[in-house]
Order: structure tokens, then sequence, then C-alpha cells
């Protein structure tokens, strides 16, 4: 909770977190960390739980062991002043939700609302902000991805690339403390990648704090500050792009990359 | 023949007033099942399987029996049971109950189609219960069902023309009164078909505009 807490602290630290789907064990006790203003992708061939553990951050899907702290608070648990612990309530995991930001593959906008209405939805009616300042900075995002003549346009009028950058816009009109990438650019066509990624450099330059699941080996080598690769729901290495991408220390890593390359 | 015609139109109260209950005891019951029918809709899917099947089986029994059925059930089999309604609350509420039967199982089936993902955008962005329903699920569902809701308001019309056997002084009634009074039954039934049609093609023309609605919004 509010114990003394250092700068070099992380904002998202996970602790062996596992999780299974039936018969299926999809997470097999997966750590991690990430200090503020840092990027973290996570890499891996598909099926190896990437997305999995993403949702297990924010707990849209519980998970059955570990723990998630954001900032130092356990996600899905509340404390009490006593000390007992119990599952957050629906209601409680919903409003520890907003202080993380989601982007989803299938971008999954809110079609009844304009680009603007789905800006300013969840920071006016869940965060409950003032009318005023959610509008202004739904602007200023609508700059920032270039958007802005598509203010009043519906989601089912935007291009693949498009409704992306809005997705993100969205996210970041939470203000939240960290934004999660679930495979951002595997639905887009090839040319609409390069917009996309455009406005996440942009944002990992700029210092928010990222998980970014992607199998974009270009964005992971620049943008990146770590680089962790996950296989069969277990992390087989973390590493500064530089040695991730130079020289992986694991032989699974480097047959990956041979793939890739 | 015109002078029929001259007939049925001098009696235009008559048919002004039938006309005038028409539409309103129609557009009450509408407005009233659809806002019962949001409920009955939460009833349907409900966690409790309990639950879910009562009002399944209440909605599909509903849809089973015709409305002329309904409607004696009600005027005529209440009374038994020494309940005494007007015959005006027999009416609407047999409307009412009829049509919230086919908007909520409508709803349900919008709902059934709505994308999980939704759902989840939702909880992501930290929505739960009561406001994710009403900010994110119930917009979706409306527009999505505006088109068949519409349609399914033009069948109310057309079944509210079966009030008329327990005396509620509607068009069919009143057109009725007009042709037994002056035997013109051809004339004074053109006209109340003109104006039911001119009542539905008021509401057609909403349906168009409301399947416009859904093409733009009703879909990512």
């Amino acid at each position: 909770m509010s114990e003394a807490r250092t700068p070099g602290d992380p904002v998202i630290e996970v602790r062996s977190l596992s999780k299974r789907f039936g018969t299926l064990q999809v997470l097999r006790g997966v750590s991690l960390a990430v200090s503020a203003g840092q990027t973290l992708c996570v890499l891996g061939p598909s099926g190896s739980g990437k997305s999995t553990l993403l949702r297990c951050i924010n707990f849209l899907e519980r998970p059955d062991e570990g723990s998630v702290y954001l900032r130092g608070e356990r996600v899905g648990v509340h404390r009490a002043g006593s000390g007992r612990e119990r599952a957050m309530t629906d209601r409680e995991l919903a409003r520890m939700r907003t202080r993380f930001g989601m982007v989803f593959q299938q971008f999954n906008l809110w079609p009844h609302l304009t680009v603007l209405g789905n800006l300013i939805e969840s920071p006016i009616h869940v965060q409950r902000r003032s009318w005023g300042e959610v509008m202004a900075e739904a602007e200023a995002l609508l700059d920032k991805i270039g958007l802005r003549e598509k203010r009043d346009a519906y989601p089912s009028r935007l291009s693949g690339g498009q409704k992306q950058r809005v997705a993100i816009a969205r996210a970041l009109a939470m203000k939240p403390e960290v934004l999660l990438f679930d495979e951002p650019t595997s639905s887009l066509d090839p040319e609409l990648v390069g917009e996309v990624l455009a406005v996440m450099r942009a944002l990992a330059r700029e210092g928010q704090t990222m998980i970014v699941v992607t199998h974009e080996m270009g964005f992971a080598r620049e943008a990146a500050d770590e680089v962790m690769f996950l296989d069969e729901g277990t992390v087989v290495e973390t590493a500064a792009p530089d040695r991730f991408f130079g020289s992986p220390a694991t032989a699974r890593v480097r047959q990956f990359l041979q793939r890739y390359a | 023949m015109i002078e029929n015609f001259g007939i049925v139109l001098g009696e235009w109260r008559l048919l002004a007033t039938g006309l005038f209950n028409t539409v309103w005891i129609c557009a009450l019951s509408g407005v009233l099942s659809l806002i019962l029918a949001v409920f009955v809709s939460l009833l349907l899917v409900s966690s409790r399987h309990g639950v879910r099947r009562v009002a399944q089986g209440a909605v599909d029994v509903m849809r089973a029996i015709p409305f002329l059925m309904l409607l004696f059930i009600v005027y005529y089999c209440l009374p038994a049971v020494n309940v005494r309604l007007s015959s005006w609350t027999c009416g609407l509420s047999a409307l009412v109950v009829y049509n919230t039967a086919y908007f909520a199982e409508i709803l349900r089936g919008a709902w059934a189609h709505l994308p999980r993902e939704q759902t989840e955008t939702g909880h992501a962005y930290g929505y739960a219960g009561l406001r994710l329903y009403h900010r994110i699920i119930l917009p979706q569902i409306f527009i999505a069902s505006g088109p068949v809701l519409g349609n399914q308001m033009i069948t109310l019309v057309k079944n509210s023309a079966f009030l008329m056997v327990i005396t509620i002084p509607d068009l069919t009634f009143m057109a009725n009164q007009v042709q037994a009074i002056y035997f013109v039954p051809f004339e004074t039934m053109l006209i109340a078909v003109g104006l039911y049609w001119v009542v539905c093609s008021t509401i057609e023309g909403t349906v168009r505009r409301l399947d416009r609605i859904a093409a733009v919004r009703g879909h990512e």
C-alpha cells in the first residue's frame, strides 16, 4: 500500500504469475518489472501466453497464482486497514483498471460514439473529471495523433490505422500510469502499421510507461528499453534490445530471431 | 360513390376521434413496453438460471398466443377472479404485456450479437455493473435493434385494431360505427385503411432513419 518508496520503484511489478484455462497451462510463474518511463516489449511465438499475461496484469483475466502491483498496490486484492485481504469486487477492480490504459489488437472502439466521444467517455463517466478539462485534453490528443478533422466521425468511417490511433488516444485520455498494448498492429494492413508505430514511438520517447506485446521486431529494437521473450508461458530471456537482438543468451531466442530475420 | 365519400367525410369527427385514440394508445403502450422490455431483457440474460428460465418461459408464452386471445383473457377472464378493469385499462395492459415480450426478445437478441469485446473493453476502461450497461451496452443494443423495434411497432398498431372488440373507440371501432349508420362500408373502410397506412408509413419512415443510423453507428 503506502510503504516508503524510492524513485527507482517499478510502476508495474508482476510476481510469479500463473494462469491455466482448463487443462492448458498458459502462464507458468511469469515475473517482470517496469520502471517509470520505460517501455517493455514482450515477444514470443503465438500461443506463448503474451496476451494472457497482459490481460492478467489489469485483471481482465484473474490469474490463478502470483501477484501484480501497480505502484506498490496489489491489483485485484483489497487490503483493509486491519491488514485483512480479500478479492476486489467488480466495482473496485473497475476503478483500479482506470489506472491502466489498454489498446487492443482489434481496436474495440465504441461504435455508438464519435471519435471525440470515445476519448471523453471514461474520463467523464468513470473518472468523473471535469468536462472542460477532459475536452481540452481530448482536443490536444486528437492533434497529437493527427486526427483533429475526424473529431466528429464515427469509428466505422475510419481506416484501421486511424482506429488504432484513436484507441491509443482513448487510452491516453485516462491519464494512465501504464499503457498496455496487445498486438496493436497485428490486424492492420501493412501500409497502415507505420502510422500507429510512429505514435507509439513518440510515446516511448516522451517517457510514457508501456508494456507492448508485439511481433514488430523493428519497434522492439528501436523503442524498447527492455525486451522479454515468452515461450510456453515461461520467460525465456529478458534483456536490453541491443543484447537481445545482437547476442541473445539462449538458443530458443536465437532460433526465433532467425525465423524472423 | 363520390357522394358516399362525402357522407363518410361528413363524419370526420368520429374518424378523427378514432384515429386519435389509436395513435395515443399505441404510442403510450409502445413507450411503456420499451421501458419494461429493458428490464425484462435483463432478466432474460440473468446469471441466475431460475430467473432466466421463468422470464424466457413467460416471453415465449406471450409470443405464442394470438393478441386477440390475450385480449379476451384480460377482458373476460380477469373479472371471473374478481379483477375488474375498465376496457381502456384492459386494452392498454394487453398491448403493453404483449409487446413487452416481443421488445424484450428483440433486445435480448441484439445483446447476444453484441461482440464480447465491447463488454470487455468497458471493463478495461473502468465500467462495471449498471454503468457498463447504461453507457456501453444499452446504447449499442438500441442502435442495433432500432429498425426491428420499429417494425414491431407497426405490428402493434395493427394489433390495436382488435381493441374494438372490447369496445374501445379506436379507428376500427369508429369506422365500423360510421359504416353501420350510413351503410357505406366500402368508402368508410377505404378511408380508415388510408389512415392506418399514414400511421404505419410514418413509423416506416422512422425505421428507415434508424436503419441509416445503425449502418454508421451499429458497428466499429
